[in-house]
Order: structure tokens, then sequence, then C-alpha cells
């Protein structure tokens, strides 16, 4: 590390105040503090400290998302040997498959990072961590196959409307990665949605619904078995189709306290209130399928567990937190089983959820405080 | 009062002129003062309706501003909306039979949206806080002014929309003259669809707002 520091120490007074690079020393010093601990100390006060700051929790979703991640880059190989119908190994496949997620995020990062060094030294603030989380979530939740310079515009619309608008990063109202899918989804739908995108590399001639395409086109017995489903042996996102990877995960982040369990628990079952219901209706092939075989499907798993946790866009207030991850999981059912044209209701229930979020927030504080001042009155007399 | 009627002013006083450009910059109907956004989300998918909307919008504000400003003293306080809003209505019709006897392919194009003029909260706003206390010159100036400042943004925003989301200038297929598309790039749905005029406004207001510090407000 002493070269390393040396380069440091050399280059520090040209970023310092009066130095020519000056205006950059925001972004000098995001690079100096991920190599070493900063020199500098609070003068005054005393600061309670705790080990897990901030870039902790990031890492520690980012381990999290990893099985999630390795299950899809291998699924990749997977999908696209099966549909070529040819042999392959379990490193082809995870091989084939890294190399299509590696691009990916690549992009993402370079993009993202850029951004946020740009308004770092504009606003003169220190690099957020935020972005990071963001950076893994977004080719995560993204087809293979998607050309890299539509992933480059929709993660810059993501950290410019979506954060930088909003003050930075702890500012945005919606969770950018979902708004860097949202952003795809709208603008160039054929790369994102219907039954091509989700192999990689597939024939023209052959079909590659996701189990969520055919329920929504109303083929329901040519869905792969519930199993299959579960694992993740299916075609999708690269990072969505298994949940048992996800839960994995979401084991992870429960054990560590980083995501809100409220949250979690609450959109599954939400989610299966919601295909309850459905299921005492009745009224075509869609509802009548078992409510927990609508919690495997899909990104479902991976929005309750990635998405609608994220801290910054939920809920804050406890009981807050039951009312918005309820209301997401039944609204994700909703929107898939009525909506065709949105076959995906998760993501569309999460970014509404962010919405009204603060609204649910403020009137859990409000029934609080009414509810201790009537007591208060009470005792009074 | 009677002291600036007695001093001939000329016709473009450095007075007169700040009514005719201070609503193209800071004083803006629809980045500053938040006004007439509805009909700048509908008619700016593309760049020849947004056209004919800002010249119909600055036509009816500026006749209708020297109309009110005329009649300023004659209108009893206690009616002056129903008044104003007769003024609106009869030039908004004038302009609507124009379009439909001139240029029908657009006034099919813009449909309900000429006859929701009358609800432009730009021209009632204008004829309230102008036209009533001004004379006619300067209240025609300020209709100018301010259905240009409305017509700038409004071209901005369908400007960006239709290049982005058509591929094509006021028609004419720019992109695939340049042969952008044989690279592998494409049109952007989204800018196509309301939302994003509302992000492309916004971002109008934010890049205003950068430049001109002043009228950040807390």
């Amino acid at each position: 590390m002493k070269p390393v520091k040396k380069l440091f120490d050399s280059v520090r007074p040209h970023f310092e105040k009066g130095g020519k690079l000056s205006r950059f020393y925001y972004t000098f010093e995001a690079f100096e503090s991920f190599a070493f601990v900063p020199p500098r100390v609070t003068q005054t006060g005393s600061h309670i400290r705790d080990a897990i700051d901030m870039k902790r929790t990031m890492i520690f979703v980012v381990i999290a998302l990893l099985p999630a991640a390795l299950f899809g880059m291998w699924n990749i190989g997977y999908q696209h040997f099966l549909a070529l119908g040819q042999e392959s190994t379990l490193v082809a496949n995870f091989w084939y498959g890294f190399l299509k997620w590696l691009p990916l995020q690549v992009v993402v990062f370079a993009v993202g990072m850029t951004i946020e060094f740009i308004f770092a030294d504009i606003r003169k603030h220190e690099v957020a961590e935020g972005f990071i989380v963001s950076a893994f979530l977004i080719p995560l939740i993204l087809p293979p196959d998607i050309p890299l310079w539509m992933v480059a515009l929709a993660t810059a619309f993501a950290v410019l409307i979506g954060k930088e608008a909003f003050g930075g990063s702890g500012m945005n109202i919606f969770n950018p990665a979902l708004l860097a899918r949202v952003f795809l989804f709208f603008a160039y739908p054929a790369h994102i949605s219907g039954d091509k995108v989700w192999i990689s590399g597939l024939p023209d001639a052959m079909s590659g619904a996701t189990p969520l395409g055919l329920a929504a086109a109303g083929d329901i017995s040519l869905m792969p078995s519930a199993i299959d489903r579960f694992l993740g042996f299916i075609p999708g996102s690269i990072g969505e189709t298994s949940t048992l990877a996800i839960l994995l995960g979401a084991a992870f982040l429960l054990i560590t306290g980083i995501a809100s369990y409220r949250i979690m628990f609450s959109v599954f079952a939400g989610g299966f209130l919601m295909a309850l219901v459905f299921n005492l209706w009745g009224a075509n092939a869609y509802m009548q399928i078992p409510p927990w075989e609508q919690l495997i499907m899909g990104g479902f798993a991976f929005g309750a567990v990635f998405m609608a946790t994220d801290p910054v866009s939920a809920a804050q207030t406890n009981t807050g937190k039951w009312i918005y991850g309820l209301l997401i999981g039944m609204f994700a059912v909703l929107i898939r089983v009525f909506n065709p044209a949105y076959p995906e209701g998760i993501m569309m229930a999460i970014l509404l959820m962010n919405v009204f979020a603060p609204l649910i927030d403020h009137y859990v504080v409000q029934a609080n405080i009414k509810r201790r001042l009537k007591r208060a009155s009470v005792t009074a007399k | 009062m009677s002291q600036e009627v007695k001093t001939k002013e000329p016709l473009f006083s450095p007075k007169n002129r700040k009514l005719l450009t201070a609503p193209l910059g800071k004083n803006n109907p629809i980045t500053v003062q938040v006004l007439g956004i509805c009909s700048a989300l509908a008619v700016t998918v593309k760049l020849e309706p947004a056209f004919v909307m800002a010249i119909s919008v600055i036509a009816v504000l500026s006749l209708g501003n020297v109309v009110i400003s005329l009649l300023r003293n004659q209108i009893p306080p206690r009616i002056r909306i129903i008044v104003q809003l007769v003024v609106i209505a009869s030039l908004v019709i004038l302009v609507d039979q124009i379009l439909k006897a001139f240029a029908y392919d657009v006034s099919k194009q813009l449909s309900v949206f000429v006859g929701l003029i009358i609800t432009n909260c730009i021209i009632m706003g204008r004829f309230e806080a102008f036209a009533m206390a001004n004379k006619p010159w300067p209240s025609f100036l300020d209709g100018l002014g301010n259905g240009s400042g409305y017509g700038l943004i409004l071209i901005i925003v369908a400007f960006f929309r239709e290049l982005l989301g058509s591929g094509t200038i006021w028609g004419y297929p720019v992109l695939e003259k340049l042969g952008i598309y044989s690279v592998g790039y494409e049109n952007n749905g989204l800018m196509i669809l309301p939302p994003m005029a509302l992000i492309t406004v916004g971002i109008i207001i934010w890049v205003q707002r950068f430049k001109n510090r002043e009228l950040i407000e807390d």
C-alpha cells in the first residue's frame, strides 16, 4: 500500500483549496477514502460510532444479492444452450452468462458513477455510496440481451431524474433501480417485454415466454412446473428467476438486520391475500392458480426482498411499513391478473407505493399524536 | 396615474420592452409562474400542433388583453370575471373557426385543446394582473410577451419530444436521413407519453433555475 499512499499524498495538494484541480476535490476524496481511512477526525463534541456504517450496509446488500446473481448468470447460459438444443457444462453455462452480465454491469457502473461524481463536484459534497446497490440491482432486473446504450440511457435517467433532481442519495422518492427498468419498459418495450427477449441468443422462430407471459396470455397449462419456477430454471430477467436464491439473500438480510422484516413479510402476505381473494372469485384460469404460486412467479420475490425494502423510498414508521408492504403485494398481484399489458406487476406496485409512502407515514404519525393526546386529556381530568 | 398620462411615453420605451422580454426568460408563464401546464403536456408530441397552439394562444392573449384594457373602466368589478370569460370565449371561437377553415388537419390533431384555451390560466391571469390596470398598448405587448413565453416552452418541449420520440422534426425524418437507425438506435417510446412532457418541462425549469439563482424560492 505504500506506493499507493505516496501517490495520493503527492497529488493531494493539486486538489486542495487553491490547487489547480480543486474543482475535482470530491472526486479525489472519494478515491482516497475508498483506498484508505481518511486522516481527518472530528474536532468537537462526542460522536457515537457504530461499526455498521453506510458502506457496510451497502456491501451487505451486495453480498445478499450474490446467490441470485450467480444463479442468474448460470441460468442465462443454461437457457441459451437449452434453446439451441446443445450440450453444455456447468462451467460453460456460467461463463456464457457471466459474459452477458459483465458488460451490463460495467455500463451501469460507468454511467451512474460518472453522473454521481459530476454532481458531487458541482454541489461540493462527498460522493455518496447509495448508488452502489442500485448499480448491482439494475443488471439483475434486465433481460440478458438488452442493448447496452439503452441500459446507459436508463441508468442516466434513473440517476439524474430519479435521484439528483430530488437532491441526491437519500432524497429520492423512487427506487432508482426500478426507475431504470420502468424507463426501459416504456421507452423500448420491444426489448424488455414479450416472449423473445428473455433467452439470450434465441433463434427467431422460437418462443421463450416467461411463466408470467404465459399466464398473462392465458396459457396457464403451458407454464413450467412449480418446482422449476421455485428453483429458477425458467427464462426471465437475469437475477429474478430463482426464488430459492433470493430467499437465501433474504435470510442474510434479515439475520444481519439490514432489511426490514416487516416490509418483506407483508409484501408476501399481501400478494398471498390478493391471490386468495382471486381464488374465491375464480373468474378465469389465472385467478385460480394457488396463491403460493403467485409468489414464486416473475419478479415478485426479488421485488419484495430487494426493492420494496429500500430504506430511502419505503415507509419509515413501523405501522407504515406493514401497510406499505401489504399494499405492494396486493397491487402486484392485482396488476398481473387484471392487466395483460403489464405481465409484471411488482415493478409498478413498488413504484406506486413509493409515491404513497410519505402519505402513509404522515397518517401513522398523526394517528399516534391523536391517540396520545386523547390519553393525556383523560388523565388531566 | 394622472402624471403618467401626461408624459408621452415612446412606443418601445425600456419599460415596454421589458413587458415583451421578461416573460420569455425570468418571468416565464410556464417555468416560473407555473401556469398553463396542462396544454403544455397535451399538445407537445409533435412540433406542428405545438406551434399552431402557440400562435393561437398568442393571438387570443394579445387581442384579449387589448379588449379588456379598452373596457377596463367600464367593467363593473363585481362581474369582471364573467366579462373576461366572454371575451376569451369569443376570441377562442374565432381562432377555432379560422383553424378549421385554413388548417383543418392541425385543427383535428389539436381537437378539444383549442377550445380549452378558454381555461388556460395564463390568459385569465394576465387579464386580471395586467390588462385590468393598464393601457391598451402595454397590455398588447404584455399579451404578446406572455403568449410568446408560453409558445417558446411549448416549442422547446415539442422539439425534443418529436425528435426523440418519433425521430422527426416538423414531420421530416431527420434521424432516418442521417442513418442513425442503421447503427441500432431506436425511438424512445416514453417521449410520446404525457409524463415525459412533464419531465421535460421539469428539466427546463431545473436548467433555468441553475442559471438564474434568484429564481430559486425556498
